[in-house]
């Protein structure tokens, strides 16, 4: 399968999974909401363009958006990741060319350690991103920092899950052929 | 010049994130805000279609539930028949009304209209409702909404051709005016954004004589909503010493996790008050 049509397949999962299930399901906790859409801009191939992959993040966020009424929250938390992401790749990636041999991030790919703080580290930023924007619109300051962590935790527990239920197939492909 | 361009075409992946930040905080902060932008409208029918083919499969799991409340909202007109009233003193005598209602359309003041709840949410702190009844169908954004036990469901605002958007009770930004059923006492149901289990009424008089367990109804003061509707029960009281009113903690009648069919209202008296209070305030 072409890597366009895995990613359009992935966005539309990832939008109806996180709007009809995740936001669904009662909420465990006032302050904890799981969120895993954005495992999408997370997953997305080490060779897409930085501008491109912040349009795809802003549709991305746009479309969750547009279920939930919130027009520009999420949008505005997966562009700032989208905007973070490439620095964070470069920083973590161990061996010397994984960006050239495998297409995209995973335990693979990139290690276990490193990429496990690659999804701490952006799952914390887009949660804080999205708490602080729904602070200033309802102006609940004193819960933010705290859902931020809840949540950020019950997501990564999450996508732990999600990477071992469906564990991804990487191919080596070496540059030199 | 030559400089400036340059700069652009370094710079340009973050001049685009900062643009891309700024659309999205730019709509973040005006969608609440009168002037609608198109995309709302567009993103409405589709979500909506969506939303309504979700909804088609969880309704079956609802049935019952929409079943029962139905029954018993219609107990609750079939109580309000004539015939079930006798009076055993032959003076007095029930006589029908010959006053036709619906021919003399001043006299209407409120006419409800049914709409299929098509998405729902309960746990944010600001809560919509999508329905499956739009501009086409004659909703207008401000127009009350009740559940079918007669509860305050909430107000509509954002319409687009078939389905309409309705900002819940359950939203930081509602505002109803409310009355005690018992004493009279008016207060603003408002909601804290943290549990749906329970709405805050303030500002309520401490004369007010207040149990646990009285009935909440709407005030009749909004040109939303007719007096007397249900929204919900006394918890408990908030005596904060500092404030010369009391704060109610309400538990709303309203079930908010299974709604699937509401009413809408529609105010047709709405225009001719509006207008005068506008003619004085001009003044």
């Amino acid at each position: 399968m072409s890597n366009l049509v895995k990613n359009i397949i992935r966005f539309c999962l990832f939008v109806l999974a996180q709007v009809f299930i995740l936001d669904k399901v009662p909420p465990l906790h006032q302050m904890a909401t799981p969120y895993i859409y954005f495992l999408f801009i997370l997953w997305l191939p080490f060779k897409i363009g930085r501008r491109m992959q912040m349009l795809v993040a802003f549709v991305l966020g746009f479309a969750v958006d547009s279920f939930n009424n919130t027009y520009g929250m999420h949008a505005a938390s997966c562009v700032l990741i989208a905007y973070i992401r490439p620095f964070l790749i470069n920083l973590l990636i161990s061996q010397e060319g994984a960006e050239s041999n495998y297409n995209e991030p995973s335990v693979q790919s990139m290690g276990f350690t490193p990429y496990l703080t690659y999804l701490t580290i952006l799952t914390f930023i887009h949660h804080t991103c999205l708490y602080f924007l729904q602070a200033l619109q309802t102006g609940g300051y004193v819960y933010f920092f705290l859902k931020s962590l809840i949540s950020t935790a019950i997501s990564l527990l999450l996508i732990l899950l999600i990477e071992l239920l469906f564990p991804r197939k990487q191919k080596f492909r070496t540059n030199t052929i | 010049m030559r400089n400036i361009f340059l700069f652009i075409r370094i710079y340009f992946t973050f001049i685009f994130f900062l643009l891309l930040m700024g659309v999205s905080i730019y709509m973040l902060f005006s969608y609440n805000s009168y002037h609608h932008a198109v995309y709302s409208k567009t993103a409405n029918e589709i979500t909506g279609a969506i939303n309504k083919k979700y909804n088609g499969i969880e309704y079956y799991f609802q049935l019952k539930r929409t079943n029962d409340s139905l029954v018993k909202a219609n107990e609750v007109l079939y109580n309000r028949l004539r015939q079930d009233f006798e009076i055993p003193d032959t003076l007095n005598k029930t006589a029908i009304d010959t006053m036709a209602l619906d021919s003399t359309s001043i006299a209407r003041k409120y006419l409800y209209m049914q709409a299929k709840v098509v998405s729902n949410s309960v746990n944010r702190p600001n809560n919509y409702i999508m329905l499956h009844r739009g501009a086409l169908q004659g909703i207008k954004p401000d127009m009350g909404v009740i559940g079918i036990n007669n509860a305050v469901v909430g107000t509509v605002v954002d319409v687009s051709d078939n389905y309409a958007v309705v900002m819940s009770l359950l939203h930081e930004q509602s505002n109803l005016s409310a009355r005690l059923k018992k004493g009279g006492e008016t207060g603003i149901i408002s909601f804290d954004g943290k549990t749906h289990e329970i709405l805050y009424m303030k500002d309520v008089s401490k004369f007010a004589k207040i149990h646990s367990g009285d009935t909440v109804v709407t005030s009749g003061f909004s040109d939303k909503f007719p007096g007397g509707l249900l929204v919900g029960y006394v918890k408990d009281i908030i005596n904060d010493k500092s404030s010369s009113t009391y704060t109610v903690r309400v538990i709303p009648a309203a079930n908010f996790e299974s709604l699937q069919y509401v009413f809408i209202i529609n105010n047709l008296q709405k225009k001719e008050p509006e207008e005068l209070l506008n003619k004085v305030k001009n003044k």
